[in-house]
C-alpha cells in the first residue's frame, strides 16, 4: 500500500469531483481519463496496475463502480479509496437526485431526446477506448499476448452468444492465468 | 409516476397477457403444468432499513454487473417495481452522469422515502461490496509476489477486457435505432475512441466537445423528423411525440 501526501489526496478528489459531472454512461466511461491522470500524468500507479483494478472490480460482487476505489487505494491507501469513490459519487448523486424529481415527466420533449441520442455514439466510442486500453498491457507483452488475446476473443464470444454469468469467465481467466496459459 | 398501470392485473387466477408465450397447439393431450407464478400484489418497502438490506443482499449477488440481479430482485421477487418502471427509470439513470446502478438505486430509493431513501439504497449497493473489494485490494498486494496469483490476476484483467469489449458490442447493437442515422453516429464514435485510446485527450474535451456536437446534430435531427412526419404522417415509422409549437423550445 501506498501513502501520498495531503495534498496529492485532496487533488486525487477534486480531479475526480469533476470526473464525476463527466461520468455519462457510467463510471467505465471516464476509466481511459482515469488511466491518463493516475498512469501517465501522475505516475503513482503502473499500466498493470490499472487493469488488476479492474479485473479485481469484476471479480468482487457489487458494481463496477468499485474500480475506481481500488485505484485510489492502489495510490494512497484507504484515504484514497475513500477520496475516489466520495468523488466520483457525490456530484452526480445530487445531479440526478434533483433531476430524477422532474426528468422522468420530460424524457418525450425534443431537448432530451435529443441528448440521449446524440451523446449515445460518444459513449460507445468511449467504451471501445476503455477495452483498448485495459487489453494494452497484456498484448502488449509478447510473452502472454497470443492467451490474452485468445481469452478476450473467448470472453466477447461467450458474453454475447451466451447467459453465463461474468464470475465463471472471471475464474477461467484467473485458472488459465495462474497456470502460466495466459 | 404513473400510478395506476398494473392495479388491474393483480389477481391470483389472471395472468399478465404479455408475460406467457401462447399455449401450443399441436399437442393438445398433454397439456402443459401451470408453473406461471401468480401475479404478486404490489409491495412496498417497509423502512429504510428494509431498502438498506435489499440492496446490500442484491449488490453482493451481483457479480461483474448488478444490473440483471436488481432487475430480478426488485421487479420479479420483492415486486417494489413494474417491470415497464424499471426500464423507465433506468433510461433515465442511463442518461445521467454517474454508475448507473447506483443512479437507479437512488431513483428507488428517492421514490419511497425521499433522501433518507436514496442515502438508504445507495448505501445498501456499495458498503458491503466496497469493504469486500478493498480487502481484496489490500491481500493482493500481498499475495502478489506469487507467481500464480500474478498470473491468475493478469488473466482476469484479460477477461476483463473482453467484458467491456462485449458490452461495447451490445452498446452498438443500441445505436441501430438511434436518430441520428449510422453515418452521423459512427463519425462521433470513432472520434471518440480515436481521440481517447490514440490522441490520449483528456475526457473532458470529449464530451463537452463530441457531446455538445451530438447533442447539436441530434437536435436538429429531431426537428426533420418531426417536420417530416407533419408533412407525411403514414411514412414516419414510430409517431413522434411532437413538441407543442418549434418556437416553444429554449
Amino acid at each position: 500500500m501506498n501513502t501520498l501526501p495531503v495534498g496529492d489526496v485532496l487533488d486525487l478528489f477534486v480531479h475526480f469531483l469533476t470526473l464525476s459531472l463527466l461520468s455519462i454512461g457510467g463510471a467505465m466511461s471516464t476509466a481511459p481519463e482515469m488511466q491518463r491522470y493516475f498512469v501517465v500524468e501522475r505516475g503513482w500507479i503502473g499500466e498493470t496496475d490499472f487493469s488488476t483494478a479492474i479485473a479485481l472490480a469484476q471479480a468482487a460482487p457489487g458494481p463496477n463502480v468499485l474500480f475506481v476505489p481500488v485505484l485510489g487505494f492502489q495510490a494512497a491507501g484507504l484515504p484514497g479509496a475513500a477520496a475516489a469513490l466520495v468523488g466520483i459519487l457525490l456530484p452526480s448523486t445530487l445531479l440526478s437526485l434533483g433531476v430524477s424529481r422532474w426528468g422522468a415527466r420530460r424524457r418525450d420533449t425534443a431537448l432530451v431526446r435529443a441528448f440521449t441520442a446524440g451523446l449515445a455514439p460518444v459513449t460507445v466510442g468511449l467504451v471501445f477506448a476503455t477495452s483498448w486500453l485495459l487489453a494494452l498491457p497484456f498484448v502488449s507483452a509478447a510473452a502472454h499476448r497470443n492467451g490474452a488475446l485468445l481469452l478476450i476473443a473467448l470472453t466477447v464470444l461467450v458474453t454475447l452468444r451466451t447467459r453465463l454469468a461474468p464470475i465463471w469467465m472471471i475464474l477461467v481467466g484467473a485458472a488459465l492465468g495462474a497456470a502460466g496459459l495466459a | 409516476m404513473r400510478a395506476g398501470n398494473f392495479s388491474g392485473t393483480i389477481s391470483l387466477l389472471s395472468s399478465h397477457p404479455f408475460s406467457l408465450a401462447p399455449p401450443r397447439m399441436s399437442d393438445p393431450a398433454t397439456p402443459r403444468p401451470v408453473v406461471q407464478r401468480p401475479a404478486i400484489p404490489r409491495q412496498h418497502p417497509a423502512s429504510p432499513l428494509a431498502l438498506f438490506i435489499a440492496f446490500s443482499l442484491l449488490a453482493l449477488q451481483g457479480f461483474g454487473g448488478v444490473l440483471a440481479v436488481a432487475q430480478r430482485e426488485l421487479v420479479d421477487r420483492r415486486a417494489w417495481l413494474t417491470r415497464t418502471e424499471f426500464v423507465e427509470l433506468y433510461a433515465i439513470a442511463q442518461m445521467l452522469p454517474g454508475p448507473n446502478v447506483v443512479n437507479l438505486s437512488l431513483m428507488i430509493g428517492d421514490r419511497y422515502f425521499g433522501w433518507r431513501g436514496a442515502l438508504a439504497a445507495i448505501a445498501g449497493m456499495l458498503l458491503a461490496p466496497f469493504l469486500i473489494v478493498i480487502a481484496l485490494a489490500a491481500s493482493y498486494e500481498r499475495l502478489a509476489e506469487f507467481p500464480a496469483v500474478a498470473g491468475a490476476l493478469r488473466g482476469m484483467g484479460a477477461v476483463a477486457a473482453g467484458l467491456i469489449l462485449a458490452m461495447a458490442f451490445k452498446m452498438l447493437a443500441t445505436l441501430r435505432g438511434n436518430l441520428l442515422g449510422p453515418w452521423l453516429c459512427a463519425l462521433l464514435g470513432l472520434t471518440a475512441l480515436v481521440a481517447i485510446a490514440v490522441l490520449r485527450l483528456p475526457l473532458a474535451w470529449i464530451v463537452i466537445g463530441l457531446g455538445l456536437s451530438g447533442w447539436g446534430l441530434a437536435r436538429w435531427r429531431v426537428a426533420v423528423l418531426d417536420a417530416q412526419a407533419r408533412l407525411c404522417p403514414a411514412s414516419a415509422d414510430t409517431p413522434t411525440p411532437s413538441d407543442p409549437a418549434p418556437g416553444a423550445q429554449p
